[in-house]
This record gives C-alpha cells, sequence and structure tokens, in this order.
C-alpha cells in the first residue's frame, strides 16, 4: 500500500511540474507585476489545458500525500520526492528539450541523494 | 554581463526565495494544523472539508497557492531543470525549522543530507537559469 502511494505521489508530482514547465515555456516570460497585468495572466492561464492537467495532477499528489503521512511516518514519505528529481530532469531534458549540463546533472544527483539520506 | 541578464538573475533570485519561503511555512503550517485536527483517515468528503475550516489548514493552503503562482511564474523564464534542484533548499530549511521549532532531532545522516543538497543548490545555483530558446 505505501509503496503504491509512494509510485502515485512521484508519477503525479513529475507529470505535474512537466506540464507546468511546458505551458509555462510557451506563454514565455511574465515581465509586467502590475496587479491588472497579472489578472490578465492569471484569466489566461486558468483556460490553459496543459495547466488545469498539471493542478489535476497536482492535487493527485497532494492527497495521496496526505493518505501517505496518515499510513506512514514523514521520514518515509520524503524518499518519494527524491525518486522524481531524476526522472523530472531526464524527462527536461528529452521532452521539454532543455540542454541539461553536466553542473545540472551533477546539481540534481546530489540533491537526490541528499533528500534519500533526510529519511534516515 | 548586459543590464537585461542581470535583471534577469535578480528577479530569478527574488522568486526562488518567494517560492521556498512559501513552500516551507505553507508546509509547516498545514503539519501543525494536521496535528490539532487528528488522523485523518476517510474517504468522505466531510471529513476534508473540516480539516480545511482548521485556521493552519487554511493558512498552509493559501502560503501553497502562493507558491503555485511564484513556481508558475519562475518557470515562464527558467529551466524546470534549473527550478527543480535550487528550490529544494526548501527540505534544508523545513528540517531545520523542525530543529528550531519543533525540537525534532537532527542525526548524522540527515546532516550529511543536508550537505548533499546544499552542495547541489550552490552547483545548480552557478549555472545560468535559462539556456534554451529565449521566452521572447
Amino acid at each position: 500500500m505505501r509503496w503504491l502511494l509512494v509510485a502515485v505521489i512521484a508519477a503525479a508530482t513529475t507529470i505535474s511540474d512537466v506540464l507546468q514547465a511546458a505551458a509555462m515555456k510557451r506563454h514565455g516570460e511574465i515581465r509586467d507585476f502590475r496587479p491588472g497585468a497579472l489578472r490578465r495572466v492569471l484569466a489566461l492561464l486558468a483556460r490553459n489545458k496543459l495547466i488545469i492537467a498539471s493542478v489535476a495532477a497536482m492535487a493527485i499528489s497532494f492527497f495521496a500525500f496526505i493518505a501517505l503521512l496518515s499510513v506512514a511516518d514523514l521520514s518515509f514519505s520524503v524518499p518519494a520526492t527524491a525518486a522524481s528529481y531524476v526522472l523530472e530532469t531526464v524527462l527536461a531534458k528529452y521532452l521539454l528539450k532543455e540542454p541539461v549540463t553536466l553542473g545540472r546533472w551533477a546539481g540534481a544527483s546530489l540533491v537526490a541523494c541528499g533528500v534519500a539520506l533526510l529519511a534516515l | 554581463m548586459n543590464v537585461h541578464a542581470s535583471r534577469l538573475r535578480l528577479k530569478t533570485r527574488f522568486f526562488t526565495f518567494l517560492v521556498v519561503l512559501s513552500s516551507v511555512c505553507g508546509n509547516f503550517s498545514l503539519s501543525w494544523g494536521m496535528r490539532q485536527f487528528g488522523r485523518l483517515v476517510s474517504l468522505s468528503p466531510l471529513a476534508y472539508v473540516r480539516a480545511v475550516a482548521n485556521p493552519w489548514v487554511a493558512l498552509g493552503i493559501t502560503l501553497l497557492i502562493l507558491w503555485l503562482f511564484s513556481h508558475m511564474a519562475l518557470l515562464s523564464w527558467a529551466d524546470l531543470s534549473y527550478v527543480l534542484p535550487v528550490t529544494s533548499i526548501g527540505y534544508v530549511l523545513s528540517a531545520l525549522a523542525g530543529n528550531l521549532f519543533l525540537h525534532e532531532v537532527i542525526s548524522r545522516w540527515r546532516w550529511a543530507g543536508i550537505s548533499l543538497i546544499v552542495a547541489g543548490v550552490f552547483l545548480v545555483a552557478r549555472t545560468a537559469p535559462h539556456h534554451s530558446g529565449a521566452a521572447s
């Protein structure tokens, strides 16, 4: 049961982040931070299918995380997010076509190992 | 280093700070509220509605909405492979907050984990936030 929840959390988090990143890349850099402009951006993004799917995946991951917390310790739940670091970096390279440099690979791997160690 | 690049760096730092702060405070507030609420093992939506009525849980959700917006803004110009490791400094702050405010013990393994995360964040933060075709 716990490992099933861990798998659901890792998959849902990864899907949510990648969809969100894809949508925001397409939208382009937000430069205007005045309230009116931000409202327009939000209204635009609220109708974006990628963002809607991303928020849905985030909700699945959130409720699965709460469910996991009720059957396992927080320290068990943390490594679920470590697995998604490497997976997301791979997807960022091949799906989002980000040039992942050696420094970023090294950094992401260090962070993933570090998060896994936090569980001990 | 031109003006645009240094402005972008400043903007990236500010939004990274916002993302980390809202996630650390949001999660802290959520877990504090859920502790008061007690075990939530229910399939009934009503139980979740009652949990959300707790002021700490409500504050936590508000902060997580702020997290969502600042995360989206940051991703509009920075790469996911940059944002992901850099914002993970939040794990370190959460562990330190647990140690300071909730008197949780940080074991030697945890200190090792914290050091690895800090090293990883430092490595990635040195790279440019944005490599792929400029967001025009």
